[in-house]
């Protein structure tokens, strides 16, 4: 970049002198590239607005507007909100009347069990993340390691003692099974990486704080806790994501009561044996991809935030 | 660490004390052995239940007395991840000696048949084998990929730039997608008749494209989707470490005029080597368990079976609960191995730094 100020540089195309800040210039290049990793997903959201006869049609139709003529008739759709309604209320049969589909209960379904999960799981994790970074037990790399090992194993070999032991409890098909299990299924990834970020924060802060009369539970709440808020924040979003779309140990541990999205989207779109319902499966999971997504979008500036107590690394 | 340790004398064996973890785990076991014997299970479970809740009491009260504040903080996860994973999975463990299937009432203890048969057998050792190579390509390949992409993409967004934030939403899109939807969506874009891919190489040549017609084209289509919906999971790590570097250590280096790479390697690498080892690592674990992406895709057409799906048709299709257990645990202490030797590398290097 020159130093003299040019013409792109004055309207903030370029930026120069100021370390890790760009202009315009960067954003019309990551948003190209953006857009490209984009596209899959766009298509997604463009065929839950699509009518359903077009949602296979030869060359795909793949934009809603024209865009003032720049895309070719033959690529545009007309978009309708109908798919939409479908989700909650269709006809099962051929010609019959709309009945609800039950899917207001599953979204609420996925929405307590994924988000009581990750809070639990955030709120144990932090707090045993703390434990083994700062009071080190005797053989603390074993448990990590241990705990580490419970992610290791393929789902399905876990999955039939659980199923085992929650019908011997009486635990199958409730909230309070599929909860807890999502808790232990979280765990393990909150700890790892809770663990990391306190294991970055300099300790001398916490020491000089002890020195002046801060009590343990103070140290930590106010001090320790503060400084990891982006750790928390990034946790919370990975662990909601990867619960909100879990599929075999819901599919196998809930009950019609407690059904969640990624079970009940499997069985409205390959029931009927008419092969895929495109557009039903498109509309289902627009919806469904709409709370995590403004959950993230609201975090990011956590998520990105970075560790900004002002610490010394270590 | 100037925790203060209370000084105080432990208890005797036999005194009754509510800090007394060594009674509580004796009478804790000697009940749950005479429930589980002489009472139905719905009833004995929660009796060891109970004892197990005796058990850790004591261990946080003697954990309270005495200042063990480690002990305090990680006993609520070893709970949880006790009783809902450690559990099922020595349950598992022990399954793995006896013949069982699901679908059958008999169970017969058998020793070490099943890991024998996994390894030894004509028939199945071999196709367990074959699966498990297929497994390694597919690590070496997804993983390899979503690091690189994830690494690129969590560079380019590391400097602050009007509307960073609305773009930084769409690339972690895929991460949120359902992997149902994305997985059947993107049977649709390899479909060789209506697909998106296919219309646009059929635009350059009159041959039909079909993009899952052998094993190449299938590994590249799996590792393309898988690829492209976790490499923003490596860049959100990446990212976060790549933000909390200190400004003033880079104007520091503008002032030194270091050079680009070595301000890299000296300034940036040290913040990011921890997460990216933590991306690595999750990453490499879940690679060796990618099956429903395969099951959706090809299901284990053209020679794409990995070992997860394997053993999910083992256990699941087949019903060979025990079978699939010895597989599992033969995995598993491949993963152990390759795990522990990566984490020593990993302590090696930041020790040696």
């Amino acid at each position: 970049m020159s130093q003299s100020s040019s013409f792109l540089e004055r309207i903030g195309f370029f930026k120069s002198g100021n370390v890790g800040e760009s202009g315009w210039g960067r954003t019309l290049g990551v948003g190209l590239i953006s857009l490209f990793y984009f596209l899959p997903v766009l298509f997604i959201i463009f065929t839950s607005l699509k009518p359903q006869d077009m949602a296979l049609s030869v060359p795909p139709t793949l934009s809603p507007t024209s865009l003032f003529g720049l895309i070719p008739d033959h690529y545009v759709f007309t978009p309708t909100l109908e798919n939409f309604s479908s989700v909650f209320s269709r006809s099962m049969t051929s010609g019959g009347a709309p009945e609800p589909t039950g899917f207001d209960r599953y979204f609420f379904n996925s929405i307590v069990i994924a988000s009581t999960s990750v809070f639990l799981a955030l709120i144990i994790g932090t707090l045993a993340a703390y434990g083994f970074s700062r009071y080190p037990l005797k053989g603390n790399d074993t448990y990590l390691f241990i705990i580490l090992t419970t992610r290791m194993l393929p789902a399905i070999v876990v999955i039939i003692p659980v199923i085992l032991m929650f019908r011997v409890v009486g635990l199958s098909g409730s909230y309070i099974g599929i909860i807890l299990l999502y808790t232990a299924f979280n765990l393990a990834f909150t700890i790892w990486m809770m663990k990391s970020f306190f294991d970055e924060l300099s300790t001398d802060v916490e020491d000089a704080a002890r020195i002046d009369g801060s009590s343990e539970t103070k140290v930590f709440l106010k001090i320790c806790l503060p400084q990891v808020i982006a750790g928390l924040a990034a946790t919370f979003v990975f662990g909601l994501i990867l619960t909100w779309n879990e599929f075999l140990f819901a599919l196998l541990l809930t009950g019609p009561d407690t059904r969640t999205v990624p079970v009940a989207m499997n069985q409205a779109v390959s029931s009927g044996g008419r092969g895929t319902d495109w557009t039903l499966l498109a509309s289902i999971e627009t919806l469904f991809l709409i709370p995590v997504f403004l959950v993230t979008f609201f975090l990011q500036d956590h998520l990105l935030r970075g560790v900004t107590f002002g610490t010394v690394k270590r | 660490m100037s925790a203060v340790v209370i000084d105080r004398p432990a208890p005797q064996l036999f005194e009754v004390a509510p800090d007394n973890w060594k009674l509580a785990i004796l009478a804790g076991l000697v009940v749950s052995i005479l429930a589980a014997l002489a009472l139905p299970a719905s009833v004995s479970f929660w009796i060891v239940g109970a004892m197990a809740a005796l058990v850790a009491a004591a261990f946080v009260v003697n954990a309270y007395r005495r200042g063990y504040y480690g002990g305090l903080l990680v006993a609520p996860a070893i709970a949880v991840l006790f009783v809902m994973n450690i559990f099922p999975l020595l349950w598992s463990l022990g399954l793995s000696f006896f013949a069982y299937q699901s679908n059958q009432q008999s169970i017969r203890f058998v020793g070490l048949a099943n890991y024998v048969k996994a390894l030894t057998n004509d028939l199945a050792a071999p196709a367990n084998w074959h699966a498990l190579i297929n497994t390694a390509m597919f690590v070496v390949f997804t993983v390899a990929a979503q690091m690189i992409v994830g690494f690129l993409l969590a560079l380019l967004f590391s400097k602050q730039f009007p509307l960073r934030k609305y773009l930084l939403i769409l690339v972690l899109t895929p991460m949120m997608l359902s992997v149902v939807a994305s997985g059947v969506f993107f049977t649709y874009y390899y479909d060789p008749t209506f697909g998106i891919l296919s219309y646009v190489m059929n635009q350059f040549s009159n041959e039909q494209f079909i993009l899952m017609d052998n094993k190449v084209g299938a590994v590249a289509g799996i590792v393309f989707a898988d690829a492209w919906m976790w490499s923003p999971f490596v860049m959100l790590l990446v990212l976060a470490g790549l933000v909390s570097v200190p400004k003033y250590l880079y104007e520091a280096a503008a002032i030194d005029r270091v050079s680009g790479w070595r301000q890299f390697w000296n300034i940036t690498f040290p913040y990011i080597r921890g997460l990216l080892m933590l991306a690595l690592l999750f990453r490499t674990i879940e690679a060796f368990k990618l099956a429903d992406l395969v099951i959706l895709l090809t299901k284990g057409g053209n020679d794409t079976l990995t070992i997860s799906y394997h053993l999910i048709r083992i256990a699941n299709e087949q019903n060979k609960t025990s079978e699939g257990a010895a597989i599992s645990y033969l995995m598993l202490f491949m993963v152990i191995v390759l795990t522990n030797l990566y984490l020593y590398i990993a302590n090696r290097r930041s020790q040696g730094a």
